[in-house]
């Protein structure tokens, strides 16, 4: 019913500043589609698009295959919840709630009656008088989310709505966005940078890099097959090992001295052609000297995570990182060999960046 | 941890404080008392003898119908020029807040009129709104409106209240501009997602927000049209015709000019300080309160 679809939406700021390059995707009905990305690479602009706060340059957005470029936001059936929340300052916690229906000339019973059930949903019902400076940080985001919710629209859109609460309660409040998503049915479109919000909230991933889309999918197949060096880094923490290869021959990559079997691994590469090899930290198996495909790491030194530990060191002349858990290796500095599962073992175009995958 | 500096004698703050007592007792309190002291003298017609007469100066001046035509022409005189100067100025101020581009050159514009001395302002208007010179009064006249402030009391009231809320437009602009700019961008935006439109979103998101400077502003105007229109008026109508623009404190300084009647002019002045320090002390009550959101 509520199907967002982008197609080659772009935006180019007065002044030239092109912020969206030509974006097209959609977002099935009751689907939550989080964008994450840098700092600068126009997620914030591409979600005001949709709502209608910017114009959009060229192409095309549709809510529920009804084309939306020239309607307003207030009839696009959307509702947003910004970063700094956005509360109207000297309304209490209930008419801030009860303001967007009062436009819409709702009923007063009915408005009361929506009003509290969001307050009772979202746990809010002793702070209907207050005022928004009278609440915390994280009374504020929900009584954002009671705003957005009251309406009953079709399209939930976040502005990185967690990122001023601090990590104990933006792990609580993640997960409540979830669930009240979950139980209302409603599509949502999720900005963030941060990459463990991304991956937990999303059935949907859109990594966007320089206004342009590096890669969507689910969250799974975004971190076991990352289209490109930038989306390798950028998804997982601590981010891939990357280190220059070369190819060997079907399946195999050269690391220096070492060979490394790749299974995801285009057919038909040139032997000798120059690529990237991506290892992941928590991919990193430890072997014994001399068996078959081990490599030689040597750790310099060890950063405790509590469940897990760092090791960090060289591997084949390069910096690497490896992760394991607490106890499971002896956390002292000494030269280890250690292998990798060949479907975990990740190549990218040493130019472009791409991933050399099988088709 | 000591949170705040401090001085270990008073010596130091003492002379640190000095130039402020300073300037304050010379320019405030001196010429206060001088004039409390003043409204409780009476002098005769050659200056030659005074008398301690208590409250005779303020009785005189209640039974005076001059005094109580002063009153009412400062109440119309202060009502449009606060009226028309904070309402034309927050359009002005939503409107260049609106066009952020190009606002530049309209501020700068819109705040010239600041800075233009009171009696050159009122000379200004002079040659505009002037029966037979002023190109306005020639298109008045033209329009068959008949228009002489030198004869008629109502178009004198016209004609200080047009050049005194010109002169006062561009201070209440800047800061109703600046009032405008604090407001989080997100909270307009937030109101047009939940279907305000314009108007309304005016009315119950911006003017309300607005409150706080509103609410400054309007002291300011009241304290400005009681006192700094002197000028003004002294320009362009001095107080006349037959008194017709004659404000409170206009009459001060035609009463007292010359020494004809200092006693009363001094009893004036002193209604006139009361008045102010009422209306700061409001203002600092309610600043402190009421308009806080
Ligand atoms: N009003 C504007 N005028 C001109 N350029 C703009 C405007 N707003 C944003 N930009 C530019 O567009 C690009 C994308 O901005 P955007 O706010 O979408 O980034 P973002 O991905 O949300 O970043 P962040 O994570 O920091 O919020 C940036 O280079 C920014 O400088
Ligand atoms: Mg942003």
């Amino acid at each position: 019913m509520a199907q967002v679809t982008l197609s080659s939406v772009k935006k180019v700021y007065a002044g030239g500043v092109e912020a969206v390059k030509g974006v097209s995707f959609d977002i099935p009905d009751g689907g939550f589609c989080v964008l994450v990305g840098p700092s600068g690479c126009g997620k914030s602009t591409l979600l005001r698009m949709v709502a209608g706060l910017e114009t959009i340059s060229s192409g095309e957005v549709s809510i529920s295959g009804r084309v939306v470029n020239q309607i307003e936001p207030a009839d696009r059936d959307i509702a947003m919840v910004f970063q700094n929340y956005a509360l109207y300052p000297h309304m209490s916690v209930y008419d801030n709630m009860a303001y967007g229906l009062r436009n819409r000339g709702t009923p007063k019973d009915e408005i009361e009656k929506r009003v509290k059930e969001a307050a009772r949903i979202l746990a809010i019902e002793g702070l209907l008088e207050r005022r928004p400076r009278q609440l915390s940080g994280g009374q504020r985001q929900r009584v954002a989310m009671g705003r957005a919710i009251v309406r009953k629209p079709q399209v939930f859109l976040f502005d990185e709505p967690l990122s001023n609460l601090d990590a104990k309660l933006r792990v609580q409040m993640r997960v409540e966005i979830k669930k009240l998503q979950r139980a209302l049915g409603v599509t949502a479109i999720y900005v963030t940078h941060d990459q463990v919000e991304a991956m937990t909230l999303s059935d949907k991933l859109v990594v966007m890099n320089g206004g342009q889309v590096e890669q969507i999918g689910v969250p799974a197949e975004v971190y076991r097959k990352p289209a490109s060096r930038f989306v390798a880094t950028f998804i997982g923490s601590p981010p891939m090992n990357l280190l220059p290869a070369a190819i060997d021959g079907p399946g195999i990559v050269a690391l220096g001295d070492a060979l490394l079997e790749a299974r995801d691994l285009k057919q038909n590469l040139a032997s000798g052609t120059k690529v990237e090899v991506g290892l992941r930290p928590e991919d990193i198996e430890i072997a014994s000297e001399g068996q078959a495909g081990a490599l030689p790491f040597d750790v310099e030194f060890i950063e405790e995570l509590g469940a897990t530990q760092l090791f960090h060191g060289k591997l084949a002349g390069q910096p690497f990182v490896m992760q394991a858990a607490t106890g499971d290796v002896a956390a002292e500095a000494r030269r280890l060999w250690i292998s990798v599962d060949p479907d975990r073992v990740h190549v990218f175009d040493a130019q472009s960046g791409i991933r050399l995958g099988r088709e | 941890m000591q949170k705040n500096a401090y001085f270990r004698s008073l010596t130091i703050p003492l002379l640190l404080l000095l130039p402020q007592l300073a300037i304050t007792v010379v320019f405030f309190y001196w010429p206060a008392s001088q004039a409390v002291w003043q409204s409780f003298l009476l002098e005769d017609a050659f200056g030659t003898s005074t008398q301690f007469v208590w409250f005779e100066n303020y009785q005189s001046l209640f039974a005076d119908p001059g005094y109580f035509k002063a009153l009412r022409n400062t109440a119309v005189f202060s009502t449009f020029v606060c009226v028309f100067s904070l309402s034309i100025a927050l359009l002005f101020a939503v409107m260049a807040d609106r066009q952020i581009r190009g606002a530049e050159i309209y501020k700068t514009l819109l705040i010239w009129p600041y800075a233009v001395a009171p009696a050159i302002a009122g000379v200004l208007w002079i040659f505009m709104f002037d029966p037979s010179l002023g190109m306005l009064a020639r298109g008045l006249q033209s329009l068959g409106i008949a228009w002489n402030p030198r004869l008629n009391g109502n178009d004198a009231m016209t004609l200080v209240i047009l050049a005194a809320t010109w002169k006062q437009i561009s201070y209440n602009f800047l800061f109703f501009l600046a009032g405008l700019q604090s407001i989080p961008k997100s909270v307009i935006e937030a109101a047009v997602i939940d279907g305000a439109r314009p108007m309304r979103r005016f009315w119950t998101i911006i003017f309300p927000l607005l409150s706080p400077t509103t609410f400054f502003l309007l002291v300011v105007n009241i304290v400005y049209v009681f006192f700094d229109t002197f000028g003004i008026i002294d320009t362009v109508t001095g107080g006349g015709p037959a008194g017709a623009t004659e404000t409170l404190v206009y009459k001060v300084y035609s009463d007292g000019k010359g020494g004809s009647n200092l006693g009363g002019s001094a009893a004036q002045s002193v209604i006139l300080l009361v008045m102010v320090i009422a209306m700061t002390a409001v203002q600092f009550r309610f600043i402190e309160r009421k308009v806080n959101y």
